[in-house]
């Protein structure tokens, strides 16, 4: 089983809750947490440990000056202004192409032929007995997240339970993490902000079929807001996490609830029972 | 001599645009000829790489001088492989006078 842990912003404690349904499910049987914010992975610090690496290479056009006319039909194709063609040569702009391959089809003089780049890398390591680490980076400067997060998910597998952390926020990245998954729990804080966000994201796990549910965090005990608005949306919540000083305490010096708090362990791995429960239905 | 200058509208009065890769239109004077040339700029609204794409626009039509008010990178390199020569219109405020300020060797190069 796949799910995505999302949010419709960041700062709303994501991160946090994907490392402690993780470390509960590491507990129980083995799960792979897949880091997919790939512009800012984070779970490392949470489990730190050995990794190794692979390069995320994408596709992009080199041409060769003796076959090109110059005839300028690359450069009018690439929509993203990575070909500029002179009057002596073509120009190309490695960081902003998106390996669409289209220049490739339209020369007409066989010029254009694909060489693999480097733009991020995928580390995966073994940090706890039961936890396969998986965290997808994006190289600095370069704007193929989706490709990253496609070579994470892809590193990860598709065996047994899987939880991927999403990106903050509904763009690229995040659509390509829901893509394919069983289920998305989206974290939300209790306050009025953010539900405009936490909209957008409802509705991109719907348009591609995944079904969601919310964990509230940092609630003050007063999560009307969020609650009117789950019971609009038809979102069952599956968890809340209080806003109290045990919890605080824990989180600010960057630990797990799950580990260092008794009775969160249990609590997360009923979180993920909960959400199988809700696939089994769905299907 | 073809000189390209950024503006917010089309002909030798419109006023200039200090954007290069998203100004509305280019205007391309060709200094020798007495004439202008108004294009409307397709990337205005586009995604990125507007830098590069106008600098391809540019030369598609020739010029060897852009007059403008900023520049991005890319858009800076590919202008620079090109062999164009960008300067600064400064205070002018119409394409015409940009053009004057040009020929009056007023303006500050800034590529
Ligand atoms: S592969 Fe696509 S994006 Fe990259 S240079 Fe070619 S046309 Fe442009
Ligand atoms: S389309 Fe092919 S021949 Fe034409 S400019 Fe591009 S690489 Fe050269």
């Amino acid at each position: 089983m796949k799910i995505v842990v999302a949010s419709g912003k960041g700062g709303t404690g994501k991160t946090t809750v994907s490392a402690n349904l993780a470390y509960a499910l590491a507990r129980r049987g083995g799960v792979t947490l897949v880091d997919c914010d790939v512009e800012e992975p984070n779970l490392h610090l949470f489990f730190p440990g050995e990794s190794e690496e692979k390069g995320v290479p994408v596709p992009v056009p080199a041409i060769d000056p003796e076959r090109c006319t110059l005839c300028g039909e690359c450069g009018h194709f690439c929509r993203y202004g990575a070909l500029t063609v002179l009057k002596d040569r073509v120009l190309f702009f490695a960081e902003l192409c998106h390996s669409c391959g289209g220049c490739l089809l339209v020369c007409p003089s066989g010029a254009v032929t694909e060489v693999g780049r480097e733009v991020g890398v995928v580390n995966t390591s073994h940090p706890l007995p039961g936890l396969t680490l998986v965290s997808g980076v994006m190289h600095e400067g370069e704007v193929l997240a989706p490709k990253v997060v496609a070579a994470a998910k892809e590193a990860a597998g598709e065996e047994g339970r899987i939880v991927y952390d999403a990106s903050p926020g509904v763009a690229c990245p995040v659509i390509e993490t829901l893509e394919g998954s069983d289920f998305c729990i989206l974290v939300t804080e209790s306050t009025p902000f953010g539900l405009h966000d936490l909209d957008l994201a409802v509705r991109a796990a719907a348009a591609l079929g995944v079904p969601a549910g919310v964990v509230i965090n940092r609630s003050d005990g007063e999560d009307e807001t969020a609650l009117t608005f789950c019971s609009e949306h038809d979102l069952p919540v599956l968890m809340t996490i209080p806003f109290d000083r045990g919890v605080a305490a824990v989180q600010n010096r960057g630990g797990l609830i799950a580990r260092d708090l008794p009775g969160w362990e249990e609590r997360f791995a009923e979180l993920w029972v909960e959400v199988a429960r809700r696939c089994e239905v769905r299907a | 001599m073809i000189v390209c200058i950024t503006a917010k509208g089309e002909g030798a009065e419109a006023a200039v645009e200090p954007r290069f890769g998203r100004a509305p239109y280019f205007i391309f004077a060709d200094t020798d000829a007495g004439t202008f040339v108004s294009v409307k700029n397709e990337l205005v609204d586009a995604a990125g790489g507007v830098g590069p794409r106008s600098a391809q626009v540019l030369v598609d039509h020739g010029a060897t001088v852009l007059l403008t008010g900023q520049l991005g990178g890319n858009a800076a390199t590919a202008l620079k492989a090109a062999g164009i020569k960008v300067y600064s219109f400064g205070n002018a405020a119409t394409v015409a006078q940009a053009l004057e300020d040009y020929t009056q060797g007023d303006l500050s190069e800034i590529l």
